[in-house]
């Protein structure tokens, strides 16, 4: 007994290798792409169906062409590099008419104003999408500022000009770089305070692309003070609804009576201003982007309104809001957009003729808000009754129940769908070529393949709008991602 | 209850109509119908002014004058000699036919793509992603222009397809073909395919001033008569199941009474095809599909596929990971669990938002305008508009036929909605 040595073993087995083909690359292959019989003809139908794609599409692509005058010259070129036969791109086409696709038919030395435009743009909404955020906030300032800087500098050595002996390139230059520099500096000290400029920004931009007298932008401005005067001089005696009224009334009479002739006398003492450009004018993508950033900015509040009427308790507010929104979702887009075009001058008064772009602009952030609308009812329909009750019990009026516990959540569960409108109407932007509006796709593709050196082009052009059009959607829906991870407080 | 009859009870005072709850309701219910009955008067009184100032009014009589122009495609029979009203229907017959094949089409392909971007492959989910980024980021009018004009500018001209005697003698093929089996020709005017043809046709009846293909109604009612059948057939076999447990075996049964009658019948009637021929300049025979019909179509549907598949991706992603454990360890394939326990509960998720899809397939049909193809936009609100120049008229009733449209088709699938639905107790 004493001897039978028994074994016990001391240390663990040392864990044997798995087989070959349950590791590594053959294990990921076999489980990804050869796992049954179906997956295998799948895989190869999938990899064959991609090579005969990039066999057709990479030497074209390696055989692209970037300095030309015509289609026929690219062909020459193609034909003398690499041979009789071969097939290449001929991204010429960009390169020589790129100024018209960024901004259509706008006169050239004023270039500078879209692109300063679309700089400050993504400067005011930089606190809006990360706001209070100091670090990302200075970044993406500064990001555009050296891109709009270096923008101004190409368009300023591309069509050189002077103006009373300076060079008007670099005095833009100049001004871009002071006012770029001053609002880096307040995302990077107050981030939150480049607030004011978002708020600033739609007058800022309207000016810089339409031109004309100053004081037009700054008298509309002041209707809005106007607003805020009255309503902090009424709200203490007579509440907040009758204050609102009182500041919406009292600005409606500017706006409509007053500040016609402040701004005309103003205007004849000081004639302050720059060269106005005429809304034919626009054109290519700087149109898309005034269309759909308006239309975007301007349909979410009216979407928001929209779907509080349509679940109000008040009989009249809802059958109108839901009369709007059912109408609207039930015509298509162009039904509404020839409505700006043909029918709006029935409806106005007789000889009141206001511009295109600005009707298309209205009746587009009336459609997209329609579908806002929905959207956002559903995330209102989504809350818990008990969200409503308890700020019932807190004592929170009605606005004050929504703006403080309704809608931050309800807006919340609604951003995947709301982005997607957003994307919806920026890609809906192409329509406006319909009604006469030279946007990127019809306006000005169009135009360049009917012109007589580019006639029989149809890849390039259209893969090049596409691509823009895909890069803007794309990162708007990127970011619709963020947001929600950024916002996500449950399952933690 | 006590303290509410003991509340002082406060005399009513004008200011109560804005401050106090149970009346502010009321004054802003006033206030806001009187300034949309205002703001509506506004609008009358402008247009009133506006058509006594270009001397016009309200008429719809235009609708049964001579249109004049010509029509292309055209479902019922449309010479430039009928009225504007004739034309209007041609128009919203060829809308409702891309909207209909287009979401038969879009259906196919969003399911299809929003399974497989699910699957375990790689190689195929990556593909399924791409295509469904691409198509959701770039507008559709770009697809509907892109495929019109590939197809006008790379299809091979009527010549190309031309055998001559030399040629024959030097043992040359012309540079392009028929195909599928030398019967569509795709050409860079058209498309032409093979038209039936009855020998002995049963004739047609004018209802309204359209003609109805009698022969075309018996196929369609042997066709309807077969799958009644069939479903009776079925529900035998299902009963036959549920009471023995051994399902009769049918599929021959049902291949007899779905497809025999028909092809009995069409054969009784004499059936060949016309096969398009190249006489002249041009393919004569057959019947001619526009590039704009083809490229509309394919565009709008690969588009809205994309759309469909993102719901239908979403639709499954909604249906908890232990249903698909439970029927793997019930011992069902990944085939039959997608098909028989995945996807009927999933149906419930994806039918909503399909619903929205296909009333976006039907409106976006109008973007057909682009690539003039004549659909309702095209004739009622493009050239009888120009014609006439009602434009007052022609887009008041065009919107009131979409919004009809949109009714109908939502109306519709809300039905199918409420018959899928998860039957609760």
């Amino acid at each position: 007994m004493q001897n039978s040595a028994t074994f016990v073993r001391k240390e663990m087995l040392q864990a044997q290798e798995p087989p070959t083909s349950e590791r590594g690359a053959i294990k990921w292959v076999r489980e990804n792409l050869f796992s049954s019989a179906l997956n295998s003809v799948l895989t190869i139908v999938g990899l064959v169906a991609a090579f005969l794609v990039i066999k057709a599409a990479l030497p074209w692509l390696l055989h692209s062409v970037w300095n030309a005058n015509s289609l026929g010259e690219c062909r020459d070129i193609i034909a003398a590099r690499y041979g009789e036969g071969a097939t290449g791109a001929c991204w010429a086409v960009v390169r020589e008419r790129w100024h018209q696709y960024l901004f259509g038919f706008y006169p050239q030395e004023l270039f500078w104003r879209p692109t300063m435009a679309f700089g400050l743009m993504f400067v005011a909404l930089a606190p809006v999408l990360y706001y209070g955020n100091q670090r990302v906030n200075t970044i993406m300032t500064g990001v555009v500022s050296i891109l709009t800087i270096l923008a101004l500098i190409g368009i300023s050595l591309a069509f050189p000009q002077t103006i009373g002996g300076v060079e008007a390139g670099a005095l833009a230059v100049l001004v871009a770089a002071l006012v770029l520099g001053g609002l880096t500096a307040v995302a990077w000290l107050a981030p939150k305070r480049l607030l004011y400029f978002t708020l600033l920004y739609p007058a800022v931009g309207f000016y810089l692309l339409w031109g004309g007298s100053i004081w037009g932008p700054i008298g509309t401005l002041a209707g809005f003070a106007v607003l805020v005067v009255v309503y902090n001089l009424t709200k203490g005696q007579l509440g907040v609804v009758v204050g609102t009224g009182a500041g919406v009334v009292a600005a409606a009479v500017w706006w409509l009576a007053i500040q016609s002739h402040v701004t005309g006398a103003l205007h004849s003492v000081l004639p302050l201003g720059t060269a106005h450009v005429d809304s034919d004018e626009f054109g290519g993508f700087l149109l898309a982007f005034v269309i759909g950033v308006t239309a975007i900015a301007a349909s979410l509040p009216m979407g928001i309104l929209l779907a509080l009427g349509r679940r109000s308790d008040m009989p009249l507010i809802k059958a109108l809001s839901v009369g709007f929104i059912e109408f609207i979702r039930g015509v298509p887009l162009i039904t509404m957009l020839f409505t700006a075009s043909l029918l709006l001058q029935y409806f106005l008064p007789p000889r009141s003729n206001f511009d295109l772009i600005l009707r298309v602009i209205i009746l587009v952030t009336f459609f997209s808000a329609a579908y806002i609308a929905e959207v956002i009812r559903g995330g209102l329909a989504a809350l818990p009754r008990g969200q409503y009750e308890a700020a019932d019990a807190l004592g929170l009026d009605y606005w004050q129940a929504q703006r403080l516990i309704v809608m931050p959540q309800a807006l919340k569960i609604s951003i995947p769908g709301i982005v997607s409108s957003f994307i919806g109407l920026f890609k809906d932007t192409t329509l406006v070529a319909l009604v006469g509006l030279h946007d990127p796709l019809q306006g000005v593709t169009k135009v360049v393949r009917a012109a007589i050196e580019w006639k029989g082009i149809y890849w390039e052009p259209y893969i090049f709008v596409g691509l823009i059009f895909f890069a803007c959607c794309f990162s708007m829906s990127r970011y619709s991602m963020y947001l929600e991870r950024k916002l996500k407080r449950d399952h933690r | 209850m006590a303290y509410v009859a003991s509340a002082p009870k406060e005399p009513f005072r004008l200011s109560m109509l804005v401050y106090d709850t149970r009346y502010r309701s009321y004054t802003i219910q006033i206030v806001v119908l009187f300034l949309f009955l205002a703001f509506l008067a506004w609008l009358l009184n402008n247009t009133i002014e506006n058509l006594a100032a270009k001397d016009k009014d309200i008429n719809f009589s235009f609708l049964f004058q001579r249109a004049g122009y010509d029509i292309d495609q055209q479902l019922i029979p449309y010479t430039n000699d009928s009225t504007h009203g004739r034309a209007l229907f041609v128009g919203l017959f060829n809308t409702l036919i891309v909207a209909f094949f287009g979401c038969i089409l879009a259906t196919i392909i969003g399911v299809f793509a929003g399974v497989l971007r699910l699957s375990g492959n790689w190689v195929v989910a990556r593909l399924m992603t791409l295509y469904v980024e691409t198509f959701r980021n770039i507008p559709l009018l770009l697809w509907i222009i892109l495929a019109f004009v590939i197809f006008s500018e790379t299809a091979p001209a009527p010549r190309d397809f031309r055998v001559t005697d030399e040629m024959v003698a030097a043992g040359e093929a012309p540079s392009a073909h028929k195909i599928l089996f030398d019967s569509i020709a795709f050409t860079n005017r058209g498309m032409n395919i093979p038209r039936p043809y009855l020998d002995h046709p049963l004739g047609s009846i004018n209802v309204l001033d359209v003609p109805i293909n009698l022969s075309g109604l018996a196929v369609l009612a042997l066709i309807a008569i077969g799958m009644w059948v069939n479903g009776r057939l079925l529900g035998h076999a299902k009963a036959v199941q549920e009471e023995t447990g051994i399902r009769p075996v049918t599929w021959w049964k049902s291949l007899v009474v779905l497809f025999v009658p028909v092809i009995v019948l069409l054969f009784a009637l004499g059936l060949h095809w016309e096969i398009p021929e190249l006489k002249g300049f041009n393919f004569q025979g057959g019947i001619n599909v526009a590039h704009s019909f083809t490229a509309l179509l394919i565009a709008i549907s690969l588009y809205t596929g994309a759309f469909i598949a993102e719901a239908v991706r979403a639709g499954i992603l909604a249906i908890s990971r232990g249903q698909t454990e439970a029927a793997f360890a019930l011992g069902l394939r990944p085939g039959r669990t997608m098909r028989l326990v995945i996807l009927p509960q999933a149906l419930r998720v994806i039918i909503p938002p399909l619903i929205s899809q296909y009333l976006n397939l039907t409106k976006n049909t109008t973007l057909g305008m682009a690539i003039s193809y004549l659909d309702l936009k095209g004739t009622l609100g493009g050239i009888t508009l120009n014609q006439t120049g009602r434009e007052l008229e022609c887009m008041l009733l065009m919107m009131a036929i979409y919004l009809v449209l949109s009714l109908i088709i939502a109306s519709g699938m809300n039905v199918f909605n409420t018959a899928m639905k998860l039957k609760e107790r």
